[in-house]
């Protein structure tokens, strides 16, 4: 046996935008274990429930993560609607889920951009970092914010919009689509690319399994996990979903799953649009939570299933807020898929989970 | 931008944000803003820094990560707060485990406001950044004894002496 040396990666290092660190143990170039240590982004969050009321909490769940934070406020809203028994209208379900998905394309741009900035293609994340503005313009003009927008609220969506501009919106995004196969075939087809994807830090369909694995981490080792077949909100009126699926369980497969789901929003937000019923987008919300009563729901973030649970105590604040995020739920995925790897393809490695430390910590 | 001269190359780290901020000191250096007109360079190397930009609130864990940072970039440098959070804590400034803003640990030079910061803003300030650095360059160059090195190992005569010599080569060189 060769000898061990332990390689310190993180918490602050080129390749990752948020602070984590891994003791990278090696065997020659080879890694044999990666320890994670966690910490640096720890705020508190769960305990802020105390100090703010059920309204203002919103705000605090939109920054959980400011990459996810669209679906937070969602998943949040969705949860204390559920505690105090409050009816949405279907106008505001469907423009929650519009946005929502909007912001898996912004989420998964981001990441393909990341990716190709892993791998060394400077021009490619580049790209992918244009065509994201596209989203995000989306955003600014329909809201005002760009990445943390403060549309959803309790009891609907704050902002009503017109029938012109979601038709407008899906007319930008039929743009994207063809600019957006380009990139997507370069990721994919590029002989060089593969070359550093196809096959590296493989998980099988078993193991995934076993370690509880979610979102496209787990749905390129094949398992069909997604929040969105439960039909919650507007995805129960879609006239078919299917999950994104791929088999080969590598970095490549990862990225597949991506850059198809992607074209799946775009096919989400369409239909839709067409769908949408007129009425309002807010009802009035009255009262506290009541004492002892309790709701959970669940959510398919970009980057996985994302649970929330609120307990209430009679006051305006609630007693208990818990989130658990898909990243939480992937790091033993992580860990496995960096067994046996090169030191070089460590930073991919980690990428293609797509990690959300912020999420995972709060 | 005619003060502008000298391509500043950045670093940049996370503290406790909730990447909001992060995301949009990346969108910065992409196409629709595009930095580098300005020669803007992220780079992961502290020692090839001249600007940090920090995101996000202090807490114990990263305030050590910070401050080691900081202190292996080298003089003149410029640190810049991005966001609500980096300026003063933010929306988080009553949890338990932040401390407060980067100035708890480590000198700002430029605050940014915004929750989330806009990438125009971010240009702003370390455009803004890069006028300071100018300044802190001439007065290092008036006042060679005033090093970080010297600062900090005052009291070691040693140290002082070493930057001292430094200089002198510097100055004799121009
Ligand atoms: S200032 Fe706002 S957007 Fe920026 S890191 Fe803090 S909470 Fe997030």
């Amino acid at each position: 046996m060769s000898k061990r040396t332990v390689v310190p990666f993180g918490p602050q290092h080129p390749v990752l935008p948020e602070p984590v660190h891994l003791d990278l143990v090696l065997e020659d170039e080879t890694v044999v274990n990666a320890i994670p240590r966690i910490g640096y982004v720890h705020r508190g969050l769960e305990k802020l429930v105390e100090k703010r009321d059920y309204t203002q909490f919103v705000y605090v769940t939109e920054r959980i993560c400011g990459i996810c934070s669209f679906g937070h406020s969602l998943g949040y809203s969705e949860c204390v609607e559920k505690l105090m028994g409050i009816e949405i209208t279907d106008r505001a379900a469907y423009l929650r889920v519009i946005f929502h998905e909007l912001s898996r394309m912004h989420s998964h741009l981001l990441w393909l951009g990341l990716l190709a900035d892993g791998f060394g293609f400077e021009a490619l994340f580049m790209h992918a970092w244009r065509l994201r503005e596209t989203v995000l313009d989306i955003f600014e003009e329909v809201t005002g914010g760009r990445v943390i927008f403060s549309a959803c609220d309790v009891g609907g969506f704050r902002q009503e919009v017109s029938n012109e501009t979601l038709a407008g919106i899906v007319a930008k995004l039929e743009r994207l689509r063809d600019e957006y196969r380009t990139i997507a075939k370069t990721l994919l087809e590029d002989s060089s690319v593969k070359s550093r994807m196809v096959g590296v830090g493989h998980i099988s369909t078993d193991k995934a399994l076993e370690l509880s694995m979610v979102g496209p981490f787990a749905r390129a080792s094949n398992v069909a996990t997604d929040e969105r077949l439960n039909g919650i909100g507007a995805y129960g009126d879609l006239a078919a979903f299917e999950p994104v699926l791929s088999d080969g369980g590598d970095c490549y497969a990862r990225c597949d799953v991506r850059v198809r789901e992607v074209l799946q929003s775009i096919d989400i937000i369409s239909e839709l649009v067409d769908k949408i019923p007129d009425g309002e987008v807010m009802v009035p919300v009255k009262g506290s939570p009541e004492d002892g009563a309790q709701a959970m729901t669940t959510l398919e973030q970009p980057r996985g299933q994302a649970f929330y649970y609120s307990k209430g105590n009679g006051t305006k604040n609630l007693a208990r807020m818990r989130v658990r995020t898909p990243t939480s739920q992937n790091i033993a995925g992580m860990v496995a898929a960096l067994s046996n790897v090169e030191l070089a393809d460590v930073p991919m490695v980690i990428l293609t989970i797509d990690p959300c430390i912020s999420c995972t910590e709060r | 931008m005619s003060n502008v001269g000298k391509s500043p190359w950045i670093i940049h780290y996370d503290g406790s944000s909730c990447n909001g901020c992060d995301i949009e000191v990346l969108a910065a250096l992409t196409p629709l803003y595009d930095a580098e007109r300005f020669g803007v360079v992220n780079t992961g190397n502290p020692k090839h820094a001249d600007i940090f930009v920090v995101t996000g609130g202090i807490n114990d864990q990263n305030a050590p990560v910070v401050k080691q940072i900081y202190d292996q970039m080298l003089e003149p440098k410029v640190v810049v707060a991005c966001g609500a959070c980096a300026c003063g804590g933010g929306v988080y400034q009553t949890c338990y485990n932040i401390m407060g803003g980067v100035d708890t640990v480590i000198p700002v030079d430029a605050y940014v406001p915004g929750c989330a910061v806009k990438p125009e803003s971010i240009l702003d300030a370390v455009i803004a950044g890069v006028g300071i650095l100018d300044e802190k360059a001439k007065a290092m160059k008036k006042n060679p004894a005033d090093k970080d090195r010297s600062e900090k190992d005052a009291s070691t005569g040693a140290h002082a002496s070493v930057a001292d010599v430094d200089d002198g080569t510097n100055a004799d060189a121009e």
